[in-house]
Parts: structure tokens; sequence; C-alpha cells
């Protein structure tokens, strides 16, 4: 797909996004649109191996979602896919909806685990990653960390499963936008030289920009070319992304938009 | 019917332990401040304030040092990252070393809502209650949630308050007394005894003034303090009524229906129901929907109350 198309993919997703919110009443809009592009990219860009038709397929690649609060970029980009109607975005965190709150793998096709507890996400892809390499199978899995996240102690554990297995077939990406609920990431547990960080404990490192669709393209294609040792992609990305008003402020992790705001945020978009 | 959050409680008692003069209170959020209200803590007094970050475990950990130390820490986030993540750095840290840590479990129970079953507690009273030293405390709205925060604070050892997201009916004041390990009798009756906690306390209320139209007198005890259990006032009201019925937003298995039923299997044998989740996960959807599917309501707690009365005889 052709960098323009997949930019037209991201925007309808962040279309999706506000909207789904707007009409839940409540949701995560801040950290999902910072994930849009790199989520679109993942899976329109040529990157992810998949079936709609067979969402239960054993080879295909898999993706965890470790900050699970983000559920609707998620969903967003699977309904896109076609692995289920578009119209059930609308029914989101409702009683009896396939998509729940946070992601739960029995109720939403072609999810590959729930989440929503943080911390756990990058286990459970060593996990699989490991199963894959000792059935012999060319599997790939892909693991979306935030940078809050990496606050928990078992994302490191699981930094170093990963190094001391090489397992190159995972590739993890932190969505590096800053902010997490209370404020910057700074402010409450500074990380120090993120890049740096991951280096010394032995991934294959990719910095990019997660806004810019033809590196993110190119940084899953690096990562799934690197063997030896597992990627990470650090993405610098902006929490909130593609609405002004919501960009850069932790008062809109959690904030669902009014109808004024959803009005505002579709015309900044321009899906 | 004033309706106010049970976390603003938390938040109200904080405040009032960092005004006193010379305290040793810390007060220690896991990167959810704003949700647990300890947001007024930084605010007002930064210097007994520390937001952890996303690091229950950490958090845990670190205020068991603090209280080594000599001061008095307060532990919040919601209560599936704090009774749940942390359990180990609870029970071989904290409660082992009988340790004032204290700590307050936000956003517990259905009630939480669209998040769905990620984030709804439902076992945080099971896995503290088991824990040899620790004080377990389900308060049945804001200002009961305020006196329990304060009489933590004061009481050795570890402690353990669970409090809920939603806006729910005040229906204690100021002057209504509250002790850790003393039943609280809402309401006398004589046919049969409803034993509840947190917000089902109101619903148990609510059953019992529908059921006195059908003149079924319906004793209510407030049963805020699961550990250590009033056992005397469930004792008295088995004898006195015949038939008990416990109501609470948590799963059946290890909760305050079980800390009842282990109370009166083995002093007084009593025919009971049990109001509470049975074995299962929430789910997504509004609170009161929610409540009402899993019979977190007066109705059901009515329903329960006719089956025990059956029983009696
Ligand atoms: C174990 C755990 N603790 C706390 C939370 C509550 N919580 C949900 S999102 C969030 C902040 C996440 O920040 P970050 O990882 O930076 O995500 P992003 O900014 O990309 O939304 C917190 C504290 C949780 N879901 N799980």
């Amino acid at each position: 797909m052709e960098i323009k198309e997949l930019k037209a993919i991201a925007r309808t997703v962040r279309c999706d996004i506000v909207k789904m919110i707007n009409i839940a009443g409540s949701g995560h809009p801040g950290g999902s649109l910072s994930a849009a592009d790199l989520l679109a990219g993942l899976y329109f860009g040529g990157i992810m191996k998949v079936d709609p038709k067979n969402p239960d397929w054993e080879d295909r690649d898999r993706f965890i979602l470790s900050k699970g609060h983000v559920a609707p970029v998620i969903y967003s980009v699977l309904a896109r896919k076609g692995f289920f109607p578009v119209e059930e975005l609308w029914t989101l965190r409702r009683f009896g909806s396939i998509l729940q709150g946070h992601p739960h793998k029995q109720s939403t096709p072609g999810l590959d685990c729930s989440s929503g507890s943080l911390g756990q996400g990058l286990s459970i892809t060593n996990g699989i990653a490991i199963a894959m390499k000792k059935q012999n199978r060319d599997v790939r899995v892909y693991c979306m960390i935030g940078d809050g996240e990496l606050d928990e102690g078992q994302i490191w554990e699981a930094v170093m499963t990963a190094a001391q297995h090489k397992l190159d077939n995972v590739c993890a990406i932190v969505d590096y936008n800053h902010v997490q609920l209370d404020g910057t990431t700074e402010e409450i547990k500074d990380m120090g030289d993120l890049v740096q960080k991951w280096h010394d404990f032995g991934w294959n490192v990719i910095e990019l920009d997660g806004h810019d669709m033809a590196q993110i393209v190119k940084a899953y294609e690096m990562a799934a070319a690197f063997k030896g040792k597992p990627s990470v992609l650090i993405a610098n990305t902006v929490k909130g992304k593609g609405v002004s008003f919501m960009e850069n402020d932790c008062n809109w992790h959690g904030t669902a938009p009014s109808d004024q705001q959803l009005e505002r945020a579709l015309m900044e978009i321009g899906a | 019917m004033k309706r106010v959050p049970m976390r603003d409680g938390y938040g109200k008692a904080l405040l009032e332990l960092c005004a006193q003069p010379d305290n040793k209170i810390m007060v220690l959020d896991a990167d959810v401040a704003k949700s647990t209200r300890t947001v007024w803590i930084r605010d007002q007094y930064p210097e007994h304030f520390m937001d952890m970050g996303i690091s229950e475990q950490d958090m845990v950990g670190t205020a068991a040092g603090l209280a080594l130390g000599g001061m008095i820490p307060f532990c919040s986030t919601y209560a599936v990252f704090l009774a749940g993540r942390a359990w180990d750095q609870i029970r071989t840290t904290v409660c082992y070393n009988n340790l004032g840590v204290k700590l307050g479990g936000a956003h517990a129970g259905i009630s939480v809502g669209p998040d769905g079953a990620t984030h709804q507690a439902l076992e945080d009273v099971a896995l503290t209650r088991v824990l040899p030293h620790m004080t377990v405390i389900v308060p049945c709205d804001a200002e009961e949630t305020r006196k329990a925060t304060l009489a933590m604070a004061k009481r050795p050892g570890p402690c353990y308050v669970r409090f809920g997201r939603e806006a729910v009916p005040v229906v204690t004041d100021e002057n209504t007394e509250f002790e850790i390990g003393k039943a609280r009798e809402v309401r006398d009756g004589s046919d049969v005894t409803v034993i509840a906690n947190g917000a089902m306390v109101y619903e148990a209320v609510m059953a019992a003034e529908k059921l006195a139209g059908e003149n079924i007198s319906v004793r209510v005890l407030d049963m805020h303090t699961v550990k250590p259990l009033d056992t005397e006032a469930v004792v008295r009201a088995a004898r006195e009524t015949g038939a008990i019925v416990t109501a609470e937003e948590h799963q059946l298995a290890g909760g305050l229906g079980s800390a009842v039923a282990e109370c009166l299997a083995t002093l007084f044998p009593t025919p009971m129901e049990m109001v509470a989740v049975n074995d299962t996960f929430g789910q997504s959807g509004a609170p009161q929907e929610l409540m009402d599917h899993y019979g977190l309501n007066a109705e059901n707690i009515a329903a329960k109350i006719r089956q025990a009365m059956e029983r009696k005889r």
C-alpha cells in the first residue's frame, strides 16, 4: 500500500477513535491517538501477516496490546481490516458489546490476548515467540507498550528474557509520548536515555518518528530483517496526536470528548 | 438523597491527617492520583506525597520501608492492582513483618462499569482477608470511608480499605458511630438479618423497607469490618432472627458471606443465603445496569430474604 493510502487509513482510525469514545461516554483518547499511525502501518503496511477471514490461523503474526487501555485504536484497525463490521465500533463499552472497555480476547475477533493490567504484555509476547520457534513456525510477535507502562518492573524482567533467548521474532513498540496518567513521564519516573537503556539490555533498537508513515514501515522492515536479537521501536510520538486540544495533555488520557469537542476533533483530523 | 463517591471520603481523611502537626503520614500513589483523590494531597501537602508511577509492587515495598522507618504510609491505587498485583509484597513483606502499611483500594466492585472486567475488583476482600494481621474494611458511604481511613491511621498493623468509584447515597453522618471491628445496626428487625457492606448496605435498607410492607421485619447490619469480624453481632443476629442473608459487591467465594458462613458454621449453624457475584468475571456496562445484571440490588436481596425465611422452618 502507498504511503498516501496508509496516511488516509490512519486518519480514518483517528476519526473512529474520537467518535467511539464520544458515543461510549468514556475511554482513553490520548494514548489511542498517539498509537494510530504505528498500528495503521503495522496492519496495513504489509507487515502483519493476518487473515481477517481466518482470525485463528495458526501461522498468523501476533499482536499484543500491552497498554490495553487504548483498546479503541486496535478495535478501529481490526474493523477497518475486516475482522468485524465497522458498525460494532459504535457499541464500545456498552453492555453486551463485543468491544469491552479493555481488550477481551474471547469477545473480539482478531485480538490475540486480553489486556488492561499494565506491564504484562511483553512477557506474553516472549512466550508466544518461544512457542513459535519451538514449533518452527515463521511467526513474528509484536507488542505495543506505553512509556508510562515502562514503570512496571515486569517489563524489564521480560526485556531480559527476550535478550537471553535471542527472540529475534519479537518486535516491541514503545509509544514514547512522554505523558502518562498523572503527568509527564519525566515528572513521575524519569527514564533517562531510553534508547541507551534498551540497547544496554541487549536489544536491537530502532528510533523513529512514530507519526511518519514512511519511517514506520521502514522500521518494521528493519526489525524483521534483524537476526539474533529482539528488536524494539522507540517511537517518538505525541499523546493526543491530531487533535490540537488533546495533544500533550494528561487530562485527555481518559476523558471522552463532548459532542462539540468531537466535531472540532473530526474537523482537525479531516477524514 | 445526597450521593458522593466514597473515594472523596478517603481523600478528605488524608487531608485531615496531613493537617495534623508533626504527623508521620506519607501518601503514595501509582499514577492514578486523580482517581483515588490523593491528588488533593499532592496539591496541598506535596511533602507528604509521592507518585511512584505505574509500579504497584515497588509502591508497597517502599511503604513497608517507610513503616520500618517510623512513618505511617498510605498506598493508593485501583483495588485490582493493589490487592492483586502487589499481593506477595503485601503478604510476605507487609503482613509477615506486621507493618503499619495502610492500603486504599479504589474503584472496587462491578460498579466501575464501562472499563470492564480487568478493572472490576471482585476478589480483593478475599485476597486480603486470608492474610494474618490484616484488617479489612469495606465502608458503606463517603462519610464512613472518611472515618475508616482516620481509624486506620491510628490502628497498628496492616489495614486495607476498599471503596468504589461511583457516587453512592450518603447514609451516615458525622455523628454516626464507627469503630473498627464493630458492626453497626442500621435497622432493627426480628424475622431475618441482612449483613451487608459497601454500597449494598443502602440496597439492604431498601429491601427491608419494601418487605416491611409485607409484615416481614428485617434487621440490617452494616458489617464494614470484614476482618476482624464482629462474631458477637453475627451470632446474636442468628439467634434472635433465625435467618441470615449476606450482601456484598464481591465474589461469593472468600468475601463477607464466606466470613459470616465460617462464623455461623462453627458457632451457631443458621439458614443463610448470599448475595454476591457468583464465580464469573464482570463486563463493560453502565454501573447500575451491571449491579442489576449481577443481582446486586434491593430486589435480589428481598428475594434471598424470602428464601432464607423459607428455610427457617
Ligand atoms: C497495573 C496497572 N496499573 C495502573 C493502571 C491504570 N492506568 C491505565 S493507563 C495508565 C497510564 C498509562 O500511561 P502510558 O503507558 O504512558 O500510556 P499512554 O500514554 O500511551 O496512554 C494507568 C496508570 C493499569 N491499567 N494497570
